[in-house]
């Protein structure tokens, strides 16, 4: 127990933790999609979101800015990190599909136990994860630095660096888009009519396999985001990334409210930050089991999560 | 052609019914007669060179004994979780945190090396063990059986990993560095061994390292041992609450069955299972390091579990033996001039297995079928 390690560092670790969250906050969103519109746990999210990372790394090497490459000037930067972002979002959204049409769709049709679907998950999950770290050789890949850390402003002698700002808002701009998206327009009224009642949806004329589709695809597209923001905090790939950290965005999501979009963010945040807090108080080794035993605490004395469980305004 | 193959399945599996129901007409007697055969093969499978049989059988890159040994270890894990995801129907991703909690307790209530320093001998560190995990099972169990199935799962695969954390980062356990000398069962064998065991082991420990003979009899026993508990259990007041907790838990608690109870008792004797098959591994192995836990190895047990048929003994057995006898079978053997590396290969081929069976036999390869789609068996009133 280091507490005043806690109090000394206090405002560092809170500014680390909520960076960390805000990636969380964004794979968490996968989660909650899908258990929002299907009510159950996508398990193989997670390796949505790896894929992504390491078709970040894959897109710049390409692109000819491999791990040795001479860091390139700001237009070029953003021009990579565009780039990144959109190899990124299409690997994984272009993942998320195959793993619902691959892993979901053939037992949809069956109406089987919600157990069953899960199993599946874990067997997609297994095999995406066992697939790259074959072609990859289990190894870690390095990616070049294109943002280099740089202090901005500090607050309460808490460094801020450029790195964490672009996270964090980079993470709540898309939320507030997708929200926009959700509430707004007429697909994600069709999300919100198939979350609420999937029969009544589909007796509306809301195509309930297009919704399901577009859910994952939606959930591929954040996670590829996060895959990026991931890249240029961390610096590396490796194919086993996406299990902890799938764990903790699910996590997030279930402490902010499953399937409730606001809840991903506030979770994923809460979440940054008491694995962070931990990690000061009982020394880092300990800080992967902070988000479980966070898990198990909110299921014991809020099941249904911080905000409550709901997709959008329209679950009364 | 995706239906023309379900019903190629479904033609299988009727096949697989009648066999069953064929078994079953069989007298009582003969029965018990022709699995005490099977099981006295077992017993002498690794020392008798069976013609046409043991070169089929036998692992060419292993030793034969110890792979036999792992087997018969893995279906008493497998056993210990039908009890949970079979009959309960409750889906535990971390069960491997059971099985290492008992290695664990073998490991620190015997070994010299360990703080405990109480240095029992293994024969009664396999009670302690036993009765630490289903403690730690009833722990883990109070506060998440309360909750939904599928987050069961995830809190589940929390408690494997927070294990394992424990495992590898306390002094307790002696973190990485692991705990030695675990202490094994008493007895040395007979000198000269009747042409039947090997004569280089004369009065050797039976359990020590020259063979893993005796640690096969003793899983053997074991795995005996919890099939028949396993089987009781399930035709008892309890396992009955278990089915109908798993088939509709709502139902079940308004025809009276407390669903938590029965859910907690699942999870403690599953637990206990895993326990025992831990306390085996930390015996054998003699050696206990935190790598051995991860949680690959749990969702392989689960692919074992679900793969062979879940609810049905025979059919996780089967599961226990795909994922753990034939990795080594094939290890080694070259195909079409490549060498297969079924090691590096396991965990993607049953991570495909998981997605095919599930898809198109949701309940296992030997699905469990129970008795009210049964047909009644004449030829069984016939004969009784």
């Amino acid at each position: 127990m280091h507490f005043d390690y806690w109090l000394d560092n206090f405002w560092s670790l809170s500014v680390g933790g909520l960076t960390q969250g805000a990636i969380y906050a964004l794979v968490a969103l996968g989660y909650t999609l899908v258990y929002g519109v299907l009510r159950l746990i996508n398990f193989a999210h997670s390796e949505v979101f790896m894929t992504g990372t390491f078709a970040v790394i894959i897109a710049w090497d390409m692109l000819g800015y491999d791990l040795n490459a001479q860091r390139p000037g700001t237009g070029v930067v953003i021009a990579l990190l565009v780039a990144g972002l959109v190899a990124a979002s299409l690997t994984s959204a272009g993942t998320a599909l195959l793993v619902e049409r691959v892993a979901y769709r053939p037992l949809r049709r069956k109406n089987p136990p919600s157990l069953v679907f899960l199993i599946t998950a874990i067997g997609a999950s297994v095999v995406l994860f066992e697939a790259v770290g074959l072609l990859t050789d289990r190894k870690l890949k390095g990616a070049i630095t294109l943002v280099q850390p740089k202090e901005v402003f500090s607050l309460f002698g808490a460094s801020v660096d450029n790195v964490q700002i672009m996270i964090v808002v980079a993470a709540v701009v898309m939320m507030f888009g997708l929200e926009q998206f959700i509430n707004r327009t007429r697909l994600g009224r069709g999300v919100r009519a198939v979350a609420q009642n999937p029969d009544a949806a589909a007796l509306m004329g809301v195509n309930r396999d297009r919704v399901i589709m577009l859910i994952f695809m939606i959930g591929g597209l954040m996670a590829g985001g996060a895959a990026l923001l991931h890249i240029v905090k961390v610096g590396s790939a490796q194919y086993d990334v996406g299990f902890l950290l799938g764990v903790k965005a699910f996590a997030a999501a279930v402490l902010g409210g499953i399937g409730n979009l606001r809840g991903a963010l506030i979770g994923g945040l809460l979440l940054g930050l008491a694995e962070n807090w931990g990690a000061g108080i009982f020394g880092t080794i300990w800080m992967n089991v902070v988000p479980f035993a966070v898990l198990v605490l909110i299921l014991m004395f809020r099941p249904t999560g911080l905000l409550g469980e709901s997709m959008g305004r329209a679950r009364a | 052609m995706i239906d023309k193959l379900l019903k190629a399945d479904g033609r299988r599996l009727g096949f697989l019914a009648k066999m069953g129901d064929r078994w079953r007409a069989i007298p009582k007697g003969w029965r018990f007669a022709a699995g005490l055969a099977f099981v006295l093969l077992l017993v002498v499978l690794p020392r008798v060179q069976i013609p046409i049989i043991d070169p089929i059988i036998r692992t060419t890159k292993i030793d034969f004994t110890t792979v036999l040994f792992t087997v018969a270890m893995y279906i008493v894990v497998a056993v210990g979780l039908n009890v949970v995801i079979g009959l309960a129907g409750l889906l535990d991703l971390g069960y491997i945190g059971f099985f290492a909690v008992g290695a664990y307790s073998v490991a620190l209530f015997g070994s010299p090396q360990s703080p405990l320093a109480t240095k029992y001998p293994w024969l009664i560190c396999v009670p302690i063990a036993i009765a630490v995990t289903m403690i730690s099972g009833v722990l883990l169990g109070w506060p998440t059986l309360r909750v939904r199935g599928d987050y069961l799962a995830i809190v589940t695969l929390g408690f494997g990993e927070i294990v394992r954390l424990v495992a590898q980062n306390s002094a307790f356990t002696n973190g990485q560095r692991g705990i030695g000398n675990i202490p094994y069962p008493p007895g040395t064998w007979p000198e000269g061994g009747g042409g039947f065991l090997d004569p280089a082991w004369g009065t050797l420990p039976i359990f020590g390292s020259a063979t893993s003979l005796g640690w096969y009899w003793l899983a053997l026993a074991c795995v005996i041992l919890c099939m028949y508990a396993s089987r009781r259990l399930e035709h008892s007041r309890v396992g009955r609450a278990w089915v109908a907790i798993r088939e509709d838990e709502d139902a079940a608690e308004i025809m009276g069955v407390q669903a938590f109870k029965f859910k907690l008792w699942a999870f403690a004797i599953g637990a206990a299972l895993g326990g025992l098959a831990g306390a085996l591994f930390a015996g054998k192995q003699a050696f206990m390091g935190s790598n051995s836990f991860d949680l690959l190895t749990s969702i392989l047990f689960v692919a074992m579990v679900v793969v062979g048929g879940a609810g049905n003994l025979a059919g996780v057995t089967l599961g226990a033996i795909l994922v753990w006898y034939l990795p080594e079978r094939l290890r080694g053997i070259e195909l079409f001039g490549v060498e297969l590396n079924t090691g590096e290969y396991r965990l993607l081929a049953f991570g495909l297995a998981l997605i095919i069976v599930m898809t198109f036999r949701p309940k296992g390869l030997l699905p469990k079928r129970y008795r009210s789609s049964q047909p009644p068996v004449v030829a069984e009133e016939a004969t009784a």
